[in-house]
């Protein structure tokens, strides 16, 4: 393991670090790039610390296995990108309806299919929030530069065990692939969530038990509890059920253990946005550029600034609306054809001027590209 | 009479085990039709559990979907009743996770063999610790009868109305061909043999496949006129022929029969083994 100082480090690494001081000691994954280097490095440092790692025979499979992990009592990681995380959907879905936490990171490559391995996009954006069928909601984190992987895969892996349910970090080609001096946090510097675990005596205990914070305390298998878990919607004690009222209670409890809890898990940054009366709207490594962009605007003379979304789901509704109550005009550049604008224009009101700056060429927005922009609507 | 007695009272003792693992809560009667081969792979199992003295916290069940991956959800284990075809997936990060625990997957034809294909070959190839019981019955079940990679040539299923036109697999080939480190096959009718397979199956350090020949009378045998589900079971009685009589047998004499007993036994390395000791000359390097 590196040393808690100034170190030189890859996106893919940075996720790895942050895993490791979040907690996490299994890893199952597979192949593909831009991901890799979050297994290799996986690989390198898990025995080290006594964790464990394997290489599976697929995606489908890295995610069973990390689910197996987490039940079992460990935290657990896999990573992916594109074509895997599509694999994985199944058993993310698995992994939602038995409340299992877990951290899927998707370094997000050109789609669809094979698409682009080598380049960036964030087309990921929206299969990150509906991907498995079904009801249920997401939360999916988004860091922008090797630092902020850091802190954000720890906050991904509090966010997962808090609230028992898998967490996706949408990274991309650019952060997952760019080395950037940073500090890595020393021990006690971040505080790290452990899931609540099973107290009551083994017959009193309600495996996806009705709690005040929506909740359950959750058993790891070896443990006296021997609880079941199944994909099947099911009980508090686990069994199936085709009760419509039991149905109804399960699938509101996977919304509302989020859902009432939402100003707990959005995360944005908000630079210059005081006095600004348009506003930029980005997530992921994007808003590096729209960073750098708003700078030379203001110096310009331009009243402009940034929300940058770190919780990109569940969407931060009230807090964006607070942030641009002021702005009549809003730009969200995105990697992509547009994916995160149908929620700003969902959430902003009506008289609000909205417009989406595509780029999905596998190529960067770059700051002169989203200064044109910001000329063309002013 | 006397004889009668002890009889009564042995079968007593028997049935008490099995009714020892039952879940508590959990409301009965299962899913299965009555009759259904299952029941009485459920029994050994549990049988076998008990005679190797496995505490119940020990045991991880983990199954796919399909009548029998029902299974775990009726019995006193830590139960992962997961997706179709990945139990041994999700199995393998439980072992993994907790090498001691005795983590042994439930899985059928269709769920192990057509869709879990590839999970079963590299499960067999790393010879990771885990028992598989896979319960044959030739069909899915739980579809309603369709054709399974198992389901013979010729024979008839909800989409095969013509007959098989496919080959089949013989999963206890594959699975040694692979690198399964225990192989046996038994049968719903041969109990106590499946008992004792299952628990040198368990009792095994390495991967284990037990190849379980059972009864689906509702679909496969409905549908191929095989009669009930007794008259399955005494099929099955009249085509296995044990390990050491097949070995007199010639091919012709082997024709339409199939062979139950251990089929092969080896003792490569286990994987959570090897890994342990990557760990032990890793561990504390910077
Ligand atoms: C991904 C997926 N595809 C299809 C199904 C539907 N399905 C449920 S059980 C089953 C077949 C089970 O057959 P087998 O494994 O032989 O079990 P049996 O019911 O015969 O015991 C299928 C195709 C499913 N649940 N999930
Ligand atoms: S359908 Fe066949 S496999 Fe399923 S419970 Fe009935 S007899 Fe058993
Ligand atoms: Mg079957």
């Amino acid at each position: 393991m590196v040393d808690t100082q100034r170190t030189l480090l890859l996106g893919n690494l940075a996720a790895v670090e942050g895993a490791i001081y979040a907690g996490m000691r299994f890893f199952a994954g597979y192949p593909i790039t831009p991901s890799t280097e979050v297994a290799e490095g996986c690989s390198r440092e898990l025995p080290k610390i006594g964790g464990r790692f394997i290489q599976m025979e697929d995606e489908i499979a890295s995610i069973a296995a990390v689910v197996g992990a987490s039940v079992s009592g460990m935290k657990a990681m896999t990573a992916t990108s594109g074509p895997g995380f599509s694999l994985m959907q199944e058993n993310i879905g698995y992994a939602y309806i038995t409340e299992t936490p877990c951290v899927v990171i998707n370094v997000q490559r050109g789609g669809p299919s094979t698409g682009l391995p080598t380049k960036v996009s964030q087309s990921d954006t929206m299969q990150a929030r509906w991907g498995p069928h079904g009801d249920y909601t997401a939360i999916v984190v988004a860091p922008s530069t090797v630092g902020d992987t850091v802190t954000e895969t720890i906050r991904a892996f509090n966010l997962s065990e808090r609230f028992r349910t898998p967490v996706v970090i949408l990274m991309d080609e650019i952060i997952g692939h760019q080395r950037e001096l940073i500090s890595l946090p020393k021990p006690g510097e971040h505080q790290v969530i452990n899931r609540v675990k099973a107290t009551v005596p083994p017959e009193e205990f309600e495996p996806f038990q009705l709690t005040a914070n929506g909740v359950s305390p959750m058993a790891a298998y070896g443990e006296g509890y021997r609880t079941i878990s199944t994909g099947l919607t099911h009980d508090p004690m686990g069994f199936t059920t085709n009760e419509p009222e039991e149905i109804k209670v399960k699938l509101d409890k996977l919304r509302n253990k989020i859902m009432d809890f939402r100003s707990e898990i959005t995360k944005l940054r908000v630079e210059m946005m005081d006095d600004a009366e348009i506003a930029f709207v980005s997530y992921g490594s994007v808003s590096r550029a729209v960073l750098l962009a708003v700078a030379l605007a203001r110096s310009a003379g331009v009243k402009v600034g940034l929300v940058q979304l770190y919780t990109v789901w569940p969407f931060p509704d009230n807090k964006l609306r607070d942030y641009c109550q002021k702005c009549q005009k809003i730009i969200v550049p995105e990697l992509n054809m547009g994916q995160i604008v149908h929620e700003i224009r969902r959430v902003m009101p009506p008289d609000t001027e909205i417009h989406s700056l595509q780029r999905y060429d596998g190529e960067i927005l770059t700051p002169m590209q989203i200064l044109e922009k910001l000329e063309e609507v002013m | 009479m006397a004889t009668v007695e002890k009889t009564k009272s042995v079968e007593k003792q028997k049935s008490d085990v099995v009714l020892n693992y039952f879940r508590p809560r959990k409301k009965l009667p299962s899913v299965w039709c009555a009759g259904c081969g299952n029941g009485i792979v459920m029994s050994a199992v549990i049988r076998a559990i008990d005679k190797l003295g496995y505490s119940k916290d020990e045991v991880a069940m983990v199954s796919g979907i399909g009548c029998t991956s029902r299974m775990p959800i009726y019995l006193d284990f830590s139960a992962l009743h997961t997706t179709h075809g990945r139990a041994l997936a999700f199995a393998t990060g439980i072992k993994f996770a907790k090498p001691h625990m005795k983590v042994i997957v439930i899985t059928g034809d269709g769920d192990c063999l057509a869709i879990g294909g590839n999970h079963f070959i590299h499960a067999c190839r790393r010879n990771i610790d885990i028992t598989a019981i896979l319960i044959n019955n030739y069909i899915y079940g739980m579809t309603g009868g369709q054709g399974s990679p198992t389901t013979p040539s010729g024979a008839i299923s909800t989409t095969t109305p013509y007959g098989n036109v496919e080959k089949h697999f013989d999963p206890c080939k594959l699975a040694q061909a692979a690198g399964a480190s225990f192989v046996a096959r038994g049968t719903v009718y041969h109990t106590p043999q499946l008992e004792k397979a299952i628990t040198n199956a368990l009792d095994h350090n390495g991967f284990s496949l037990v190849e379980v020949i059972s009864n689906c009378h509702t679909y496969y045998g409905r549908l191929n006129h095989r009669g009930d589900a007794v008259s399955m079971l005494n099929a099955f009685k009249e085509n296995s022929v044990s390990t050491a009589k097949a070995k007199k047998l010639s091919p012709e004499e082997m024709e339409g029969k199939f062979i139950i007993g251990t089929l092969h036994e080896d003792d490569r390395t286990e994987f959570c083994d090897e890994y342990q000791k990557l760990v032990d000359a890793h561990m504390g390097e910077k």
